[in-house]
Formats: structure tokens, C-alpha cells, sequence
């Protein structure tokens, strides 16, 4: 969603103020917050903290830029509750009356000495976001790709600034649970995430400091192959280019790999309006993607050969 | 935060916002200074709340109704047309008119701030400057104008004009079938602001 | 400036509430902070690019926060106070004095003779139109893409309209340029255009169909789109001629033609 906590670029929040000592939290009622949030106190796990997320983005907008960083929070966790039907507003309200009637009012307490000894081991195992899947990723680290121009009314994390933007793979980090679908309840849907590298002057055009680039974590979903660089490279070396085929390949395999790896990728890309069936024999015909080369050869051949490129 | 005076006892006229007490804080000192004329502050107000409004803009697109001529006059220089019936000034240096057809439908905007063509539809109302109108429009406009009350299928293109610039848009909205024998006041009458900025159609009543 | 007036296509801020009545202020305070802004307000007169970008430079919480007439109070407040025309304490003073008394009434001073002007001076307006030597650098009908500007300063390519494809659909000559004007740089006119993009273009598949933004930039903003351009010029040398017969004058098309470079390239092509 584009909402106002897609604030990367964004002008006009003044100077950055640093508290000297700064106490983990400023009031204990932060620290409260803090607990109930990140152990997702009386919500259905469900979504998780991409769930979370999602819902701080959807405050209002005035509410998160005058919040603070636990307000916020605090926020989110009490539209959830009553969301989900946990706690009503009106029960929430009287409580406040009450609490700001007799301050001193002691809080109800409810021992679980089960879930308080647990708590630490929990914290310690985590919640990881990575799972297998059956796909091969589609990028390598040294791919141009372009991030896409995704704009969902839902959650994302493809942020405003880096949509439509060229950048390199750097990394591959397996599949991850994927934001998009998980924080709508839709299934985790795991896909393979990579750290894009995206120079400065490509996000900010002229005006941008020079030698600068963000690194960025991104879904395949995301990406598409940079089309423009694969061109020129493919233009200015297209004789490398065949070595490195005849290389690694004998004839026949070619041809074979040639037909399947183009209805594999097919499979995977979800829909694109470029995506026509005579481009994607053309791509078939000109060249393959690394993945592609890699996959046609098996799962180890994929590391060879990209190896085999540099 | 409104401010409260609190004893004074006997008569309470309505508490001032912080708004009004400030406005009336700086008018009050710039007229004592000799920067501001209160009259002066009189006749811009008289003249926004009186002379200028969208009974101009529908008096244009009256005229364009019923006279072909006008029609492609107000199309092709619109600030010109729009001078013919003596209506124009700030805000409106650089009018450009976009008609309406069965096949388009032109809706304008000012994401950056709240431009709008003063002289022929006066000060724009406050959801037309709403952060709601002015994000969405250019995001979602079929579905904006739908829950504005504006049904328009897929097969009918919509162009969404973002005024960045000094150009003011005014729609020319599609005379509705049924007022062919109207005279021009009576079609006058018929158009809405609404109309003129593209978030309605026209309708015979 | 990437502030939140720039606000083309963010989320949240929810259903679009229609007033009733047809008042143009709902407040009395709206309309005389109306009044005040339209003459001057006591301040040293800046363009109108730079009090936009006055407001733009309000607080983003403030800005989002106030209606549309607080944004214009707060500014002005703001450059008095900057300028030293009304002091802090002198505006809280006032206001207290009319919290404590709100039937008090606001002195008055008159001034016929401006109350007179003042609606000539609007009913002239202010055109932003001027004349330049330099020959616009695109016509109707040619390709270009938006340039991904992001300056801090003040500037009319909002960010959703950066790094986008489109179709020039009209010169309109040119223009005080905002980007300058505001900042006191000078006027700096520049070729103004009316821009056609696609909303797909614009936010991507989940755009709804059949739309197209309209939207109006000055000539640095663009630049030619060189993807579209080989295509086009394979496709259309013919109808590009027309277009540039068009827009150019005479003398300057022929001396166009005699030079061997590009569009003399194409003209004579199609000769």
C-alpha cells in the first residue's frame, strides 16, 4: 500500500534528533506495549508480523506521522483487538476512564509460569521466514533486473522509491515466507528473495550523492529480468555468449533444454503484459538466463556454470 | 484545541478555535500597522463569495450548447471564449476547455495543491483540495467517481488532468438528451460544478 | 520537494466526504485569511511558486493535519513572524485578548482606492506565459519519458509522474519555470507541454483500464524517449514531418532540412 510509512525519500522531517543515553524505553507503558506487541498478545497468529505491519501502515495517516514509535504500535495492537471482535472499544474506553479516575488503580494479574519460562527459549529460537520450495530461483547473483511497478492497495515491500528502478543481484537467500500474501491471511506462499543493488543516481536521478547505492531485499515477484542490459550484453557478445552455450552443453541436450527451460520460466513469471509467447521463443533462441543454462544441466550445473561465466 | 474563556459570566458567545483567534490576532495588527485595508479584505470576499462562481462556468457551457461556433471557439482558446461572455482573471490567465463525448470523460485535479480555474467556477469546494480526492483521482478514478456518484463503464476512456502547471481545466460536459428545445438560461441552470470539474454528468431534471 | 503535499497515488486517506451547501468559506476567519493572503498579508511580495512552496514546507504533520485554510494561516503566520513584520508574543498576546473578549470586533482602517484596485487587479490576473528564442524541443505526437527530478527544493513533476512514458499532446510556449521562480532564481521560462500518460504506465498492472493521466511539464522535466523513438521514425517518417512542418516556422524547418543532422536526416528521407 502506498501509504504515508512508504516514507523513503521523503522530504520535510526535519533534522534527525539523537537522545544522549537514550533508555531503551522512555516510559514503562512503551515496555508493556513492546511485550504485548512482539508476542502478538490475544491475536490470532495468523499473519504474523507482516499481519502487524500491515496494520500499523493502515492507521490513519495523520495518527502515524504524530505518533511515536510505541503509540503506533499501541495503535495498531488496539485496532486488531477490536478487529477481531478481542476487545471492544467501548471496552477499552471505560477502562481508560477508570484508569484515569484512580491512577493508582493496581493491575490485574494472571500468573503463567509455564509461558514466562518459555519465554526466553522462544525469543532465542525465533521466528525464522525461511522455507524450501520446489522452485529454482530465477536470478543469480550478477543478474540485471528491473524492479517492478507493483502498486498494491495491500502490503508490500517493494517500497514507492524503488519501484521501476534497474539493479544487480547480489545475493540469493533461498525462499522466504512472502509479505504480500502472508499479511493477508492468504498463505505464506514462500518465494526466492534476493539483496538488489541499486545505485543512488538510478533511484534519485542528478541530484543524487555520488558513489552510493542501496542494498535492498526483494521477492522474485518483483523483479523481472533488466530486458535493455540483457540486450546490450547480449549485443556485444553474443560470440562469448555461444562458447559459453557450446560449453556446457552437448547438441541435442540444447535443443531439448532450449523448449523446456522456456515452458518452465513461462510457469513461473507471473502475468506480464511483455510476456508474449513469441518473446519468450526469441529468449529461447538468442540465449538463456544463467538459471536457465543452470536448471537445463541440473541443480549442481547451475552453480558451474555461472561460475564458469565470470 | 479550542480556547475557552471561562468565567466571564452572563452572555457566552460561541468559543473561538485557535484558528479564528489567531486569524482575527494577525488582521487586527497588520490593520493597525498600516499594512492591510479592512475594506480591501471586504471586496476580495464579496468578490469570491459573489462575482465569481460556477454560474459563470455554466453560462460558457450554455452558450457552447446552443451556438457551434462558440463551441469550437471555447475549444480551441478557451481563455479567449471564455472573455467573450466577460468572465476571466487570476487563476484563469490560461484556460483550456476538454469536452466530454460518449467515448470520453475528463475529470480534473491538482495532486500538488488545489489549482482550479477561479474566474469560471469560483474558489474549488473542500473535497476537491481533500488529501482524499487529490491521492486517489490520479490512482483510481473510475472508482473515485463511482462513489461520487458517477458510473462510467470500461469502454469509456477517462482522462484525468493534474494541474501542475498555470493551464486551468473546465470540462464541457455532454448536454443531456432531452433539453434540446431548452433556451440558454434554462441549460445554464442545469449545469452543476460538479459537472464542470468532471465528477458529474449534467441532467435534464 | 519529496514532502507530503506530493501526494499523487498514497493511500489511506479514505473515502472522499462531500460537504453540504454551496458556502465558498466555512468559517468567517477562512474567508478573512482569504482576503489577507490575496493582498499581500502585510509581507514583502513573493511569487506565487514561492508561497506554494511555503505551504509545502509546512511541517508534515501540520500539513496533513489542517484544513486547507489552517495551511494558509500557518503560513502566513510563519513569515511574519520570520520577517519581523508581527512578533510571536504579539500574535499570542492578540489572541488572548480576543479569547478573553471574541465579541471584541477588529479595528478597522479603510482605503478605498485599494478596496477598488484590488478588483481590477484580479479581475487582470497574472499570466505566466513569456516569450523566449528558444525553439521547443518536442511537438505534439513525439514520445518522451519523464526525468526521475528529485530535488529538495520546489518543483511541479510530482513523484508519481518521474521516469514515466508519454506522448507530448501539446505546446502551450513557454512558461515561468516554477523550480526556478520559487527559490528567487529568476523567472527562467521554459516550453510548457501537456504530457499523455498511460495509467498503466503510471502504477503498473493493477491500474484500472482505458485511463490516462493529462498532465502539464516543462521541458527540462523531459526528456525524448530514444526506445520509441527508432521505431516510430521507421514506422512514420511522413507524418513526423507534418507534425514538425507544423509546430516550426517555415524558415527554421528548411534550415533544419539543409543540415545533415537529425531531423534534416528525416525530412529529407521522406522527400
Amino acid at each position: 500500500m502506498n501509504g504515508v510509512h512508504d516514507i523513503g525519500g521523503m522530504d520535510g522531517f526535519g533534522p534527525i534528533h539523537r537522545e544522549a543515553n537514550e533508555p531503551v524505553f522512555h516510559e514503562d507503558w512503551e515496555s508493556r506495549v513492546f511485550t504485548m506487541f512482539v508476542t502478538g498478545a490475544g491475536l490470532p497468529p495468523v499473519t504474523g508480523y507482516d499481519g502487524a505491519r500491515h496494520r500499523l501502515e493502515r492507521l490513519d495517516p495523520v495518527k502515524y506521522l504524530s505518533s511515536s514509535y510505541y503509540e503506533r504500535f499501541l495503535a495498531g495492537m488496539e485496532s486488531a483487538l477490536i478487529e477481531t471482535g478481542t476487545v471492544r472499544l467501548d471496552e477499552i474506553e471505560a477502562r481508560i476512564r477508570q484508569l484515569a479516575a484512580k491512577p493508582d488503580l493496581p493491575m490485574p494479574r494472571r500468573e503463567d509460569p509455564a509461558v514466562a519460562a518459555n519465554i526466553s527459549a522462544l525469543f532465542r529460537a525465533g521466528n525464522p521466514a525461511s522455507r524450501k520450495i520446489r522452485q529454482k530461483p530465477r536470478f543469480a547473483a550478477g543478474d540485471k533486473v528491473l524492479t517492478r511497478n507493483l502498486n498494491p492497495h495491500g502490503h508490500t515491500r517493494l517500497p514507492r522509491y524503488a519501484r521501476g528502478k534497474s539493479g544487480v543481484i547480489v545475493a540469493h537467500h533461498g525462499a522466504h515466507v512472502f509479505p504480500d500474501s502472508n499479511a493477508h491471511g492468504l498463505g505464506e506462499n514462500p518465494q526466492h528473495l534476493y539483496t538488489v543493488r541499486i545505485a543512488m543516481r538510478e533511484l534519485w536521478g542528478d541530484s543524487a550523492e555520488v558513489n552510493e547505492s542501496v542494498l535492498i531485499d526483494l521477492w522474485e515477484s518483483y523483479l523481472e529480468k533488466d530486458k535493455a542490459s540483457t540486450k546490450s550484453r547480449a549485443q556485444k557478445n553474443t560470440g562469448a555468449r555461444k562458447k559459453v552455450a557450446e560449453k556446457t552443453l552437448p547438441r541435442a541436450a540444447k535443443v531439448q533444454a532450449r523448449t523446456a527451460s522456456a515452458k518452465r520460466s513461462l510457469a513461473q513469471q507471473p502475468p506480464s503484459p511483455t510476456l508474449t509467447s513469441a518473446g519468450v521463443a526469441g529468449r529461447a533462441k538468442t540465449g538463456r538466463t544463467r538459471a536457465e543454462r543452470g536448471s537445463a544441466g541440473g541443480g549442481r550445473g547451475s552453480g558451474r556454470t555461472t561460475r564458469r561465466n565470470r | 484545541m479550542s480556547d475557552h474563556e471561562s468565567d466571564q459570566g452572563g452572555h457566552h458567545p460561541r468559543p473561538l478555535s485557535s484558528a479564528a483567534l489567531r486569524a482575527k490576532a494577525i488582521e487586527s495588527l497588520l490593520v493597525e500597522k498600516g499594512l492591510l485595508a479592512s475594506d480591501a479584505i471586504d471586496r476580495v470576499v464579496e468578490i469570491y463569495e459573489k462575482d465569481v462562481g460556477p454560474l459563470n462556468g455554466a453560462k460558457v457551457v450554455a452558450r457552447a450548447w446552443c451556438d457551434p461556433g462558440y463551441k469550437r471557439r471555447l475549444l480551441d482558446h478557451g481563455t479567449a471564449a471564455i472573455a467573450e461572455l466577460g468572465f476571466g482573471g487570476l487563476q484563469g490567465e490560461h484556460v483550456v476547455v476538454v469536452e466530454n463525448t460518449p467515448k470520453v470523460h475528463n475529470v480534473v485535479c491538482c495532486t500538488l495543491c488545489s489549482c482550479y480555474p477561479w474566474p469560471v467556477l469560483g474558489l474549488p469546494p473542500t473535497w476537491y483540495k481533500s488529501l482524499a480526492y487529490r491521492s486517489r483521482i490520479v490512482r483510481e478514478p473510475r472508482a473515485v467517481l463511482r462513489e461520487l456518484g458517477l458510473e462510467l463503464p470500461e469502454s469509456v476512456e477517462i482522462r484525468v488532468w493534474d494541474s501542475s502547471a498555470e493551464i486551468r481545466y473546465m470540462v464541457l460536459p455532454q448536454q443531456p438528451a432531452a433539453t434540446a428545445n431548452m433556451t440558454e438560461a434554462e441549460l445554464a441552470s442545469l449545469v452543476t460544478r460538479d459537472s464542470l470539474i468532471g465528477v458529474a454528468r449534467v441532467e435534464a431534471h | 520537494m519529496n514532502s507530503v503535499h506530493d501526494i499523487g497515488g498514497t493511500d489511506g486517506f479514505g473515502p472522499i466526504h462531500r460537504e453540504t451547501g454551496d458556502s465558498v468559506f466555512h468559517e468567517p476567519w477562512e474567508s478573512r485569511v482569504f482576503g489577507m493572503s490575496m493582498l499581500g498579508a502585510g509581507l514583502a511580495p513573493i511569487p506565487l511558486d514561492a508561497r506554494r512552496h511555503q505551504l509545502e514546507r509546512l511541517s508534515p504533520v501540520q500539513y496533513i493535519s489542517s484544513t486547507y485554510y489552517e495551511r494558509w494561516l500557518a503560513r502566513i503566520d510563519a513569515a511574519l513572524v520570520e520577517a519581523g513584520t508581527l512578533t510571536r508574543d504579539e500574535i499570542d498576546k492578540r489572541m488572548q485578548m480576543f479569547a478573553a473578549q471574541p465579541d471584541l470586533p477588529i479595528s478597522r482602517r479603510e482605503d478605498p482606492l485599494r478596496a477598488q484596485g484590488i478588483g481590477n487587479i484580479l479581475r487582470a490576473g497574472r499570466s505566466a506565459a513569456r516569450k523566449i528564442r528558444q525553439q521547443p524541443r518536442f511537438a505534439a505526437g513525439d514520445k518522451v519519458v519523464t526525468r526521475n527530478l528529485n530535488p529538495h527544493g520546489h518543483t511541479r513533476l510530482p513523484r508519481y509522474a518521474r521516469g514515466r512514458r508519454g506522448v507530448i499532446v501539446a505546446h502551450h510556449g513557454a512558461h515561468v519555470f516554477p523550480d526556478s521562480n520559487a527559490h528567487g532564481l529568476g523567472e527562467n521560462p521554459q516550453h510548457l507541454y501537456t504530457v499523455r500518460i498511460a495509467m498503466r504506465e503510471l502504477w503498473g498492472d493493477s491500474a484500472e483500464a482505458n485511463e490516462n493521466l493529462l498532465i502539464d511539464l516543462w521541458e527540462s522535466y523531459l526528456e525524448r524517449d530514444k526506445t520509441a523513438a527508432t521505431s516510430r521514425a521507421l514506422k512514420n517518417p511522413s507524418a513526423r514531418k507534418k507534425v514538425v512542418a507544423k509546430t516550426l516556422p517555415p524558415a527554421v524547418v528548411r534550415s533544419l532540412a539543409r543540415s545533415r543532422r537529425g531531423l534534416g536526416k528525416t525530412i529529407r528521407r521522406s522527400r
